[in-house]
């Protein structure tokens, strides 16, 4: 169980921070997408910026992970189709329901118990990925 | 205390982020929300169909640990590290809402129009819900990542595909508000 403890606080830090940062509001992302605000294009530009920072950093001091490994990302594979499709059939479920993966736990643990119906929808969807995978193209 | 119970800028948010997806690299892990739902699939027996479902779920149980935690977090920072406060959405988006027929733009912070019961259990509302999570859980696996690990995670450590990812969920959510909201709406 130990062992499961920074896992737990690290959500939890994160479930904080996106409602703290109202990234986890379906008008923010319907502001996004209608370029009237940089607040969405703030928290995700200084988010990479601090994430590639991070990573050049433990780079060249050597960071190893609490498993003594060296600390490194897994590398996505390479693929055109996949990313631009996926990619995109996500965006418009993303714009429709204002909530990416993340938020949706996270929305539950602020009250929105119908966010559930979305998680259960979701599930289904990964279902029918699986189901179809081997006849799309990646 | 009162910076806590402020809305967060984004300048603080977003380096908050990188530190979330720093930690569970720094554990061994990668920061990915979206395979919790594969995991969930697999623990409910999907590998027993399909082989995409397949796989050892319970190497993947500190993931869904990170979402017990979420959860736990956003309770707390809604229920008690919160002012009740209008969200500070820019004019032209309260404008453009309410002429969508959104009328409580930033009240809270998700539209009663779309998540309260009684419009959930219109034929409109639950379609819309299903609908998006449908395209979510497809799009996200099919995609290999989502916002956490396409948009922060791929995007920090430069990785092509990622940027390929990203271009997609903007081309996605572009289309959607900007062509299908106007007929749904």
């Amino acid at each position: 169980m130990g062992k499961y403890i920074k896992f737990f606080l690290v959500g939890l830090f994160f479930g904080i921070v996106l409602v703290k940062s109202e990234a986890v509001s379906w008008y923010r992302i319907f502001e996004m997408f209608k370029f009237q605000s940089f607040h969405m294009y703030g928290i995700i530009g200084t988010a990479v910026v601090s994430g590639i920072l991070l990573l050049l950093i433990s780079k060249r001091l050597k960071v190893k992970t609490i498993e003594g490994e060296h600390l490194k990302v897994p590398l996505k594979a390479k693929g055109l189709f996949r990313y631009i499709i996926g990619g995109t059939i996500f965006g418009l479920g993303w714009a429709l329901c204002g909530a990416c993966p993340g938020p949706m736990y996270i929305l539950v643990g602020t009250g929105v118990f119908s966010m559930v119906i979305v998680i259960a929808a979701a599930l289904l969807g990964t279902f029918i990925y699986g189901l179809l995978k081997d006849k799309l193209p990646h | 205390m009162d910076y806590i119970l402020q809305p967060w800028p984004w300048y603080i948010s977003g380096p908050c982020i990188a530190i979330v997806m720093f930690l569970l690299l720094y554990f061994g892990r990668t920061f990915g929300m979206s395979s919790n739902l594969r995991t969930l699939c697999a623990m409910s027996g999907a590998g027993k169909k399909v082989e995409f479902f397949k796989f050892d779920w319970k190497s993947q149980r500190w993931n869904l640990v990170v979402v017990l935690g979420a959860i736990v977090g956003g309770f707390i920072a809604h229920h008690y590290l919160s002012n009740p406060i209008d969200i500070d959405l820019s004019k032209n988006t309260i404008n453009d809402l309410n002429s969508l027929g959104f009328n409580d733009a930033g009240k809270s912070l998700l539209p009663p129009e779309l998540f309260s019961w009684e419009n959930v259990f219109t034929l409109k509302g639950i379609a819309i819900l299903i609908t998006g999570g449908l395209l979510v859980g497809f799009g996200t696996r099919y995609a290999g990542g989502c916002t956490s690990g396409h948009a922060i995670t791929g995007l920090s450590s430069l990785q092509l595909p990622s940027l390929i990812a990203v271009v997609g969920f903007f081309l996605g959510g572009l289309f959607m508000i900007h062509f299908i909201y106007p007929i749904l709406f």
